[in-house]
């Protein structure tokens, strides 16, 4: 490693400065219009008045909801992609990276065909006579549910996945060895040696699910409100900057304080 | 046996994944104007329409040259910041570090507000470079993740086995040091592409009229739900296929992109 | 191929990590064709002074002289030293051809030129034909041969290996050693050696610089090294030994702690304090007698090594010639060894 500190620290600079003037600035440049009144009024309303604490804790539910589901359904694929052959493996991970970088728009609008009242699902059960009247599966919160577990996934099978492959197989070998059956296997080893990875996984979702925008906004029909879809609509159609900086605010500093009371607990890295 | 219960609910769970992927497919070719299922016939009309539509093609184009200097400016500043965090020693480097990846733990929403508010008294919005500026941003993370990642395997007794064979810094650096990192720069390159050919939450506040490819999409989504947008997204999943097979070919392990 | 060999001086060098003095005042003279191994344990500090003199390291103090030059400011680009590395760093994505020409690249030598001396290389480190593989489809002991030959290729001035053979297996280890030797003599090139395998410092070397905790203990020829040690710790690191501290008392005796009496053949004045060691092997019938009793016995194949706990107090380890029935623990033995034998230090 490096003895001259700064002489090699320079080729940070160009990005540095890029960061400052179009990340920090512009963030701490918005947020300041929330006390551009000199008090904490547009705070008081943020988090005073029921309509919009009710935001808030919607979007806190729905988080929590989509993390549980998504640990749920990640931690199966990411054990099997990590305890199965190289060439399944491969296969697996293509199979979570294609939806992982398939637009979120593409996705969302895949789900409206899927979910909507005419459509794949609802034509399938009205067609073998399962319910007679189309069932609300759209604009509303079964919809975001599915369409927000649906992008997130991929956030919970990797880390996981990751976890799993840490563990060293000769412990598992030795478990099996001394008669353990592969419940207990599961049970006894693999679940504590991993809980680092559930925890990672959980963190990235539950921080990426409180600012989703695109799916509420498209799959919610405007009966799902979250705090990223209110923040938007008091910029573009109310107008209304200072209250949208502090929610921001309150937003921003409710995803810190995930990550850092995360970080307490462990070294949880930021995976996309 | 567990192992099969296993199997069986991984199956369903994929079918969960891949099922909006697969069905945007038989959308895209169906002959009725308006979405129907399963699809009474069998057409290219949706491709003609996307083809002969100036806007549409105007958006794929614009979002194309877009993501393409998101990823070269992206690379351009992230693989030497990368090369700082993982190699030097500086006082701030933790601060960095977290500033850099700062960008996707922020919800994109209040950065897109923030930058909004910047941009709209510098005059930048509507302009292409403009969000070039923010999606490079929202790059710059995917690039230091890789980059590092590839800088932490880098074997350094190559450096110095050039430097003592007779090379220069910066021969080192072109001869050894950049061809052993190809396939990190490969999957950085691409990722950062795709994350900004992807992006619509910014390009929905700062592209105004000047649409790319998300946002035309989102309107279209908002106005009318003609096939025409299966048949887009068709064409997106591909894109997205077609790049993840060069990283598996060229770029960092399917897996080693994926962190 | 006869590469110009230059000579080596090191002085007063120091170097300090955060709070490890990791070279405390080296100094060092290696003599234009010498082969010298630095023989040290692991955190020695002789890597430290290997990266010193490549120029990979900067001394917080001291000069690195080569051939009367003073190169302690050169970046390692502009010293023409040869380095072999501990694990090869041969360049992956090179072929062997391209890794050996790469010094020559650099060197901006003609391409005629670098095929002629790449093959005459690749011919010496007996891998001609070779030329068009990957590192990785070659043997570690292949590896190792390219490294060298990319090393001697562009004549350096100074070679150094860095426990170049520290992955082999211990035959090919041998050959490999065996070889080095060869070509080091055939090209008369100057050599360091690092390892911190006393055996493989012995069958190379034509002097020996054992180093412990940043300082260099002793320089000496091979023999010199084995047979007077300068002190404990060469004495210690260097074969197996029995060590002992004493007193003369007399010209030619020695009074060990405990109080057993030794002849010796030294000259050391009366009063001094001093160590004494007895090799292993050099037991047999001698002036100086210990009877004891076997603990514990060994059978190594030529010989036994027996490890005896002897009347007066002292314990010894002991070799003898492997003949007849190995001593069970409990067998009482006598052994004695000749003044001639005892290396008094």
């Amino acid at each position: 490693m490096s003895s001259s500190g700064w002489a090699k620290a320079w080729p940070a600079l160009p990005a540095l400065v890029l960061l400052f003037a179009f990340f920090l600035y512009p963030l701490l440049r918005m947020l300041s219009f929330s006390v551009e009144t000199g008090n904490l009024d547009w705070y008081a309303k943020a988090l005073g008045e029921g309509l919009y604490l009710q935001v808030f804790w919607n979007t806190f539910q729905i988080a929590l909801i989509v993390t549980g589901v998504c640990l749920l359904l990640g931690y199966p694929l990411g054990f099997l992609i990590a305890t199965t052959t190289p060439g399944w493996a491969t296969l697996g991970f293509i199979f979570v990276l294609l939806p992982l970088w398939t637009s979120v728009l593409v996705r969302t609008y895949a789900w409206m065909v899927l979910l909507g009242r005419n459509g794949v699902f609802n034509r399938l059960l009205l067609d073998a006579g399962i319910v007679s009247d189309p069932l609300p599966l759209l604009h509303n919160f079964t919809g975001v549910l599915i369409g927000m577990v649906h992008v997130l996934l991929p956030y919970m099978v990797l880390p996981v996945y990751g976890a799993v492959r840490r563990v060293d197989p000769a412990i598992v070998a030795a478990a099996a060895g001394l008669g353990a059956s592969n419940v207990r296997i599961f049970w006894r080893i693999y679940l504590p040696l991993t809980l680092n990875g559930i925890f990672a996984g959980s963190v990235i979702v539950f921080v990426l699910s409180l600012g989703f925008f695109i799916t509420p906004a498209l799959l919610g029909g405007g009966r799902v409100m979250m705090i990223a879809v209110l923040i938007e609509q008091e910029v573009r159609q109310t107008l209304n900057w200072p209250f949208a900086a502090a929610l921001s605010a309150v937003l921003l500093a409710f995803t810190f304080a995930v990550y850092a009371l995360a970080q307490r607990f462990t070294r949880v890295e930021a995976q996309p | 046996m567990s192992r099969r219960a296993l199997i069986l609910a991984c199956t369903l769970i994929y079918s969960f994944l891949m099922l909006p992927l697969l069905v945007v497919f038989p959308i895209s070719l169906s002959s009725a104007p308006y979405m129907q299922f399963p699809p009474p016939g069998w057409s290219w009309q949706w491709y003609e329409r996307f083809v002969d539509d100036p806007q549409w093609i105007d958006a794929t184009w614009r979002s194309l040259y877009i993501g393409v200097a998101t990823a070269a400016f992206a690379l351009a500043l992230g693989v030497p910041l990368s090369f700082s965090l993982v190699r030097a020693r500086f006082w701030g480097r933790v601060v960095v570090d977290r500033l850099a990846l700062a960008p996707i733990i922020v919800p994109t929403i209040i950065l897109s507000v923030g930058v909004y508010g910047l941009f709209a008294k510098l005059k930048l919005i509507g302009a292409w470079y403009g969000l070039v500026v923010v999606h490079t941003m929202l790059a710059l993370p995917f690039v230091v993740l890789v980059m590092t990642a590839g800088l932490r395997d880098f074997d350094q007794a190559l450096e110095q086995a050039a430097e003592g064979l007779g090379a220069s810094r910066t021969r080192t650096l072109w001869r050894i040091t950049l061809p052993l990192l190809r396939p990190s720069l490969v999957s950085a390159g691409l990722l950062a592409f795709i994350s900004s050919f992807d992006e619509l939450v910014v390009a929905l506040f700062l592209a105004g009229p000047n649409m790319t490819l998300p946002k035309k999409m989102f309107d279209n989504i908002l106005m009318e739900i003609d096939p025409t947008i299966a048949a887009v997204s068709v064409m997106q999943i591909l894109l997205v296929a077609i790049v993840l097979v060069l990283i598996g070919r060229f770029g960092r392990g399917l897996s080693g992109s994926a962190r | 191929m006869a590469a110009p060999s230059a000579d080596l001086r090191i002085e007063g060098v120091s170097k300090r990590f955060g709070e490890v003095l990791a070279l405390d005042g080296v100094a060092l003279d290696i003599t234009s064709g010498e082969l010298l191994t630095i023989l040290g344990p692991s955190g020695s500090g002789k890597t430290t002074l290997l990266k010193v003199v490549a120029g990979f390291e900067k001394a917080d103090s001291g000069s690195v002289r080569i051939d009367g030059a003073e190169v302690t400011a050169l970046p390692p680009a502009r010293r023409d030293i040869g380095m072999v590395f501990q694990n090869y760093a041969l360049f992956p994505h090179l072929t062997v051809a391209g890794n050996v020409a790469f010094p020559l690249e650099m060197r901006n030598i003609g391409r005629a030129e670098i095929d002629r001396r790449v093959s005459e290389a690749l011919a010496l480190v007996e891998l001609a034909g070779y030329d068009r593989r990957l590192p990785k489809q070659l043997s570690g002991g292949q590896q190792q041969r390219v490294a060298l030959a990319r090393a001697i290729v562009f004549k350096p001035r100074l070679l150094l290996l860095d426990e170049p053979f520290g992955a082999l297996d211990r035959k090919l280890r041998e050959t490999m050693q065996l070889e080095v030797r060869r070509l080091q003599r055939r090209l008369g090139l100057t050599t360091i050696f690092i390892t911190h395998d006393q055996e493989e410092a012995l069958v190379l070397s034509d002097r020996i610089a054992v180093m412990n905790k940043g300082t260099i203990q002793q320089v000496a020829g091979t023999t010199e090294i084995y047979e007077r040690p300068a002190n404990d710790f060469v004495a210690d690191f260097v074969g197996e030994s029995n060590i002992f501290h004493g007193t003369m008392t007399a010209p030619g005796v020695v009074n060990l702690e405990g109080g057993r009496r030794l002849s010796v053949n030294s000259t050391t004045q009366p009063g001094a304090r001093v160590g004494v060691l007895m090799r292993p092997e050099r037991f047999g019938g001698g002036t100086n007698s210990f009877a004891g009793e076997v603990k514990e016995a060994v059978y190594l194949g030529a010989s036994f090594k027996l490890r005896l706990a002897c009347d007066d107090g002292l314990e010894l380890i002991v070799r003898q010639s492997a003949r007849g029935a190995l001593p069970i623990p409990g067998t009482r033995v006598s052994v004695g060894i000749d003044p001639e034998s005892i290396h008094v230090f």
